[in-house]
């Protein structure tokens, strides 16, 4: 073959890939490279939607970190949500998981009606757990009173309002379930049967066998989770505006956190600088922490060999 | 999907003793399965349960610790869907669950493709790219993304904001998708090539015909991603009443209604129908889409 040939198959082949790549290459410049290049622009900015952008130095980062009185309680409740919502939200998909395979009556049924609140919608999903909790007459705490157990405010008390979002994640742990399930049916039978006959515990084939094998799973599955709890928005706006009563309309301002700051999380901070207050510099400062905070765990995740998402092959 | 994880040993024993051990443990085992899965199927169903008795109770009822409604108020979704705006929430609902679908299959195909089958230079790193996008949550760029479609092009109270970038790629899709395609064997690809095909003539007639369970799979995540959204609808369309989707609207209907739970359920009963019976539906193309990639984010 001769070079000019070779060079113009080279420049097709380049051509080729360049069409079929053109709407991500598209979408990735307009609605991801230019807007995360002008969020770092904007968060020196002063910038207020009217009057033009005015350059104010490092204001805007000293105002979030050390005056915002929202940051630091979203921050917090984030890590609550890490630690104590995604560990129980795997355990919980993880048991899931083991006890559909290990239903051998009806499992089509089992599955389907356990996988089927992870489809409800987040907001119909959070209305509906709003009127099942409800202190007043929610069914919840009408059920506890009758046994004589206390019946906690939930989304109205601060100290339980997490806790009403974690029984609402874990109502939704469908998708785990289903990723162990298909991780636990990969297991090979003959170390079962090699344990067993070694006269191994059913925790420790367990311990020993069941683990090791879905380990990659377990750890894919945790950090998806702490990157979902990044981008946890709805469930918690909406609680919160339900049960405080504050709803949109009328030229209501729903301050988020409801009750007191304890269900705010990262994503409602730029709504709340950006669209209420109208401090769009600000947004983007909180915009760039919640920038980082996904990049580094997404990184954790790409770097896992084993995990289900690999970049190389 | 039935596999058991440790079957009882059934030829083993010798003794016919300890087999009958063994057969009543299996037993047991399985009362005790079943029973876990019971009380399990409970924890997943009661809440739809007391969704739906409530939806059903009277407007006095609802405000009492009952149960069960008195009597069966079917007229309370007529009332909902009486209610001036529902229908048209339902209308751009499906405007944009259904067109966002159709744009971000036939933009995400191509490239997930060339992603999955093309070598080229920089593939590993716009795949890394694509990831990156997948897990960025939206508010990360929302307000240069606000600013540009509301202060520049003017499309603030309408549905387009949301709608347009779906029809360059949607980074879930190009990856769930590319996952879906590499399992497809070269050897297709290079017999088509031998028989003359183009790439365009390949991917449509030899690649999508395989891939069908990918695109259904990636076709119902969009659908249900649009239909769930809030914070989309809640950053355009929050000013205009006539763009609200029923993710959106449903809330505002909770104000209007702040005591009527029974109203509010029923509302929330018609935003929850739709998702359930397409997976009904669909319930093969979906499981298969959550174990190809994990978690829709």
């Amino acid at each position: 073959m001769t070079t000019a040939t070779l060079a113009a198959r080279r420049r097709r082949s380049a051509l080729r890939t360049l069409a079929f790549m053109s709407p991500w290459l598209i979408g990735f410049s307009v609605f991801f490279a230019y807007p995360l290049i002008s969020t770092v622009y904007f968060s020196f900015m002063h910038y207020d939607g009217f009057r033009p952008p005015q350059w104010s130095g490092g204001k805007n980062w000293t105002y979030v970190f050390e005056h915002y009185p929202l940051f630091w309680p979203a921050l917090r409740n984030t890590l609550w949500l890490v630690v104590v919502t995604v560990s129980l939200r795997v355990v919980f998909g993880l048991g899931i998981g083991l006890l559909i395979t290990r239903i051998k009556t009806g499992t089509g049924v089992f599955r389907t009606l356990f996988y089927l609140p992870y489809l409800a919608p987040p907001v119909a999903a959070t209305m509906a757990f709003a009127f099942l909790l409800n202190p007043g007459t929610g069914p919840v705490d009408s059920i506890l009173e009758k046994t004589g157990l206390p019946a906690p405010g939930w989304f109205n008390d601060p100290a339980w309002s997490k806790p009403a979002l974690t029984l609402l994640a874990l109502w939704g742990v469908g998708d785990l379930m289903v990723v162990f399930m298909a991780a636990l049916l990969d297991v090979p039978t003959e170390q079962y049967e090699a344990a067993q006959l070694d006269g191994a515990s059913a925790w420790q084939r367990f311990r020993y066998v069941t683990l090791p094998n879905i380990s990659p799973i377990v750890m894919f599955a945790v950090v998806t989770g702490v990157i979902q709890t990044m981008q946890y928005y709805t469930q918690p706006l909406v609680a919160g505006k339900v049960a405080s009563g504050v709803i949109q309309g009328a030229g209501t301002q729903f301050e988020p956190g409801y009750p007191d700051k304890s269900t705010l999380t990262l994503p409602q901070l730029v709504y709340n600088l950006g669209f209420q207050r109208f401090d769009y510099g600000s947004a983007c400062v909180v915009a760039l922490v919640l920038f980082a905070l996904s990049m580094a765990f997404t990184a954790l995740l790409m770097r896992r060999r084993g995990g289900l998402i690999q970049a190389g092959d | 999907m039935t596999q058991v994880l440790d079957p009882p040993v059934k030829s083993a024993p010798l003794v016919s003793g300890a087999e009958r051990t063994a057969r009543r443990r299996a037993v047991l085992e399985w009362i005790a399965v079943h029973s876990l899965g019971v009380a399990a199927a409970l924890f997943f169903t009661l809440p739809f349960v007391f969704v739906f008795l409530t939806s059903l109770m009277s407007d006095s009822q609802a405000l009492s610790r009952d149960l069960v409604p008195h009597t069966w108020e079917w007229g309370n979704y007529k009332t909902v869907l009486d209610t001036p705006g529902f229908l048209t929430w339902w209308r751009n609902t499906s405007l944009y669950a259904g067109l966002g679908t159709v744009l971000t299959v036939v933009s995400s195909v191509p490239v997930a493709y060339a992603l999955a089958k093309f070598r080229f230079r920089g593939r590993n790193l716009s795949l890394m790219l694509v990831i990156s996008m997948m897990m960025l949550p939206p508010q990360v760029v929302v307000i240069p993304m606000y600013l540009f479609w509301a202060k520049q092009l003017g499309l603030s109270g309408t549905l387009w904001p949301l709608i347009v970038p779906m029809a360059f790629g949607d980074a879930f899709s190009v990856f769930l998708l590319r996952q879906f395609l590499m399992t497809i064997p070269n050897e297709y690809l290079d017999a088509a090539r031998v028989d003359g095909c183009g790439d365009l003539r390949t991917l449509l007639r030899v690649v999508l015909p395989m891939a069908k369970p990918g695109i259904a799979a990636v076709a119902l995540f969009q659908f249900f991603y649009a239909w769930n959204d809030y914070f989309g609808p809640q950053i355009y369309a929050s000013e205009n009443p006539g763009a609200w989707t029923l993710s959106y609207g449903l809330e505002s209907f909770k104000g209007a209604h702040h005591t009527d739970w029974n109203l509010t359920m029923a509302a929330t009963v018609l935003v929850m129908a739709p998702v359930i019976l397409v997976f009904f539906f669909a319930q093969k193309a979906f499981v298969e889409g959550v174990t190809l990639t994990g978690v829709k984010g």
